[in-house]
């Protein structure tokens, strides 16, 4: 059998797209590897859209700022051992309807619901309206399936094949 | 170009091709027959063939996915279009040739009325041993006279999860009894996160071990939706072998690839010339544009998975170009 084979922040491979006659860009191909590895530390940078909903790759690396968001989210464990702590706050902290992730200035007052230790290729559930936050004791990867907002950080073209 | 919307549903006759075994199907003007390695497919003044191997695995996606978003090509000149309530067969209408001497033909049928057809035809069709789920390295043969059947493996269900799987009311996990490790997955890890819920919190603090439960599926290149954000779809799916359909998007989807290899060839959805090859590798991210078909390889079993919007307002904004065939400008 062979081995099933991983990327991980410090070892990965990247494809591609090899054109026949069309315009990579098209395809907006990056690799969730490459991009944590250039990012600031729970910088969302949007990977995929998909009209109004992304998907976001995040370096995770020490002590994430608190979010909420008024949906819920899903978050991927691509590389490392990352915490999730959740809090259920007194009074809503998003508008109803905010699309998106909010970054909270601190630690809101609420009921501690408990929190979740998930490594590669284990899930997490950001409860819609629950606060959150992220502790990685050493640099990894999250993919979180979310609706693009205010805090989503697009730079395709840094980040994706733009050659054929 | 002939078209035709009438719905004469005649379903099955026990007429036999050679005396195989097999019954005959028709829909409309469409009359189907299969004999040891091939489906003979009649339309009004023609025909076609298929090796019956790729006819049977692509009937089976059909069926199984409901018709799915936007186009199964079969092959290069037979298919179905997925207008969500009624279904088009057709032959030629995506190829360029047959196209441009006008000889493709298509009949509209409602969804309902096809799809018991072609359930009928693929357990008839189907011999005992031969699973079209599964890949060509796991399965028997699906030659030769009738001989037995497989009803059970044709019956597999599409698992959808609502918001996440595991929360409770939602999909389940799969287990060794029912969906045991896949043969070219026992080395992924089957350990499971750690939860620790407040009292009172049980069953909100939720996380799984996603990839091992994608390395359950006991099909390939057929998605289950594990994960929602209203209608973002997470579908993951386990693929081996080569994609039997080719995929004729109706809107934009992404592939994350997870691990190991998938090269897709993508030809254009109208005429069917190629346009890209494209080679994910573990990490890799790639849109398929509103306006392709595409066809995976996979040499080893490997975790796709694919990002759908569901949204079923997009087949029409696309097609009257009120959004552009590709996701993002840069």
């Amino acid at each position: 059998m062979s081995q099933t084979v991983f990327g991980s922040l410090n070892n990965y491979e990247k494809g591609g797209v090899q054109v026949i006659d069309d315009d990579p860009k098209h395809y907006a191909f990056s690799n969730v590897f490459e991009v944590a590895s250039k990012s600031k530390p729970y910088e969302k940078v949007a990977v995929g859209q998909n009209l109004k909903y992304v998907i976001e790759a995040i370096r995770a690396e020490g002590d994430s700022p608190w979010f909420a968001a008024d949906h819920d989210e899903a978050a991927l464990v691509m590389d490392g051992e990352i915490e999730v702590h959740l809090i259920q706050p007194d009074k809503p902290l998003v508008a109803a309807g905010k699309e998106g992730s909010v970054k909270l200035d601190a630690e809101p007052k609420g009921k501690k619901m408990g929190w979740v230790k998930a490594w590669r290729g284990h899930m997490a559930l950001l409860p819609k309206g629950s606060a959150y936050q992220f502790r990685s004791a050493k640099p990894g990867v999250l993919l979180l399936q979310t609706i693009k907002g205010d805090l989503t950080v697009e730079k395709w073209a840094d980040i994706c094949q733009t050659k054929a | 170009m002939s078209t035709a919307t009438s719905v004469p549903v005649s379903g099955a006759t026990n007429t036999t091709k050679k005396d195989l075994g097999y019954k005959t199907f028709s829909i409309g003007k469409f009359n189907f027959e299969r004999d040891e390695y091939f489906a003979h497919i009649h339309y009004p003044g023609n025909q076609h063939i298929i090796p019956i191997d790729n006819f049977l695995r692509s009937l089976m996606r059909d069926v199984g996915w409901g018709f799915f978003y936007g186009t199964v090509n079969f092959d290069n000149v037979f298919g179905t279009v997925n207008h969500y309530g009624t279904v088009e067969m057709f032959v030629g209408l995506f190829n360029d040739a047959y196209r441009k001497t006008n000889r493709h033909y298509v009949e509209t049928f409602q969804s309902a009325d096809l799809r018991k057809v072609f359930e009928a035809m693929l357990d008839d069709w189907t011999n005992e041993g031969f699973d079209p789920y599964a890949a060509p390295g796991e399965t028997g043969q699906p030659f030769g006279p009738k001989h037995g059947s497989n009803t059970k493996a044709l019956k597999r269900i599409r698992q959808v999860a609502k918001r996440m799987v595991g929360l409770p009311g939602d999909l389940p996990y799969r287990t060794d009894a029912d969906y045991p490790v896949n043969r070219q997955f026992t080395d992924v890890p089957q350990d499971k996160p750690e939860i620790h819920a407040e009292p009172g919190f049980e069953g909100q603090v939720h996380a799984f071990n996603a990839f091992g439960y994608i390395v359950r599926s006991d099909v390939t290149w057929n998605p289950s939706v594990v994960s929602c954000v209203h209608d973002s779809q997470f579908c993951a799916t386990t693929e081996e072998h080569a994609l039997p359909i080719t995929h004729g998007n109706d809107r934009v989807e992404w592939f994350i690839q997870v691990c190991d290899e998938i090269v897709w060839d993508v030809d254009d959805g109208a005429t069917g010339r190629p346009r890209a090859k494209v080679t994910m590798k573990p990490g890799d991210v790639a849109a398929m544009p509103a306006d392709i078909r595409h066809k995976g390889y996979s040499p080893k079993r490997s975790i796709l998975v694919v990002w759908e919007n569901n949204d079923d307002r997009l087949p029409k904004m696309y097609a009257n170009h009120e959004l552009k065939p590709y996701p993002v400008e840069f």
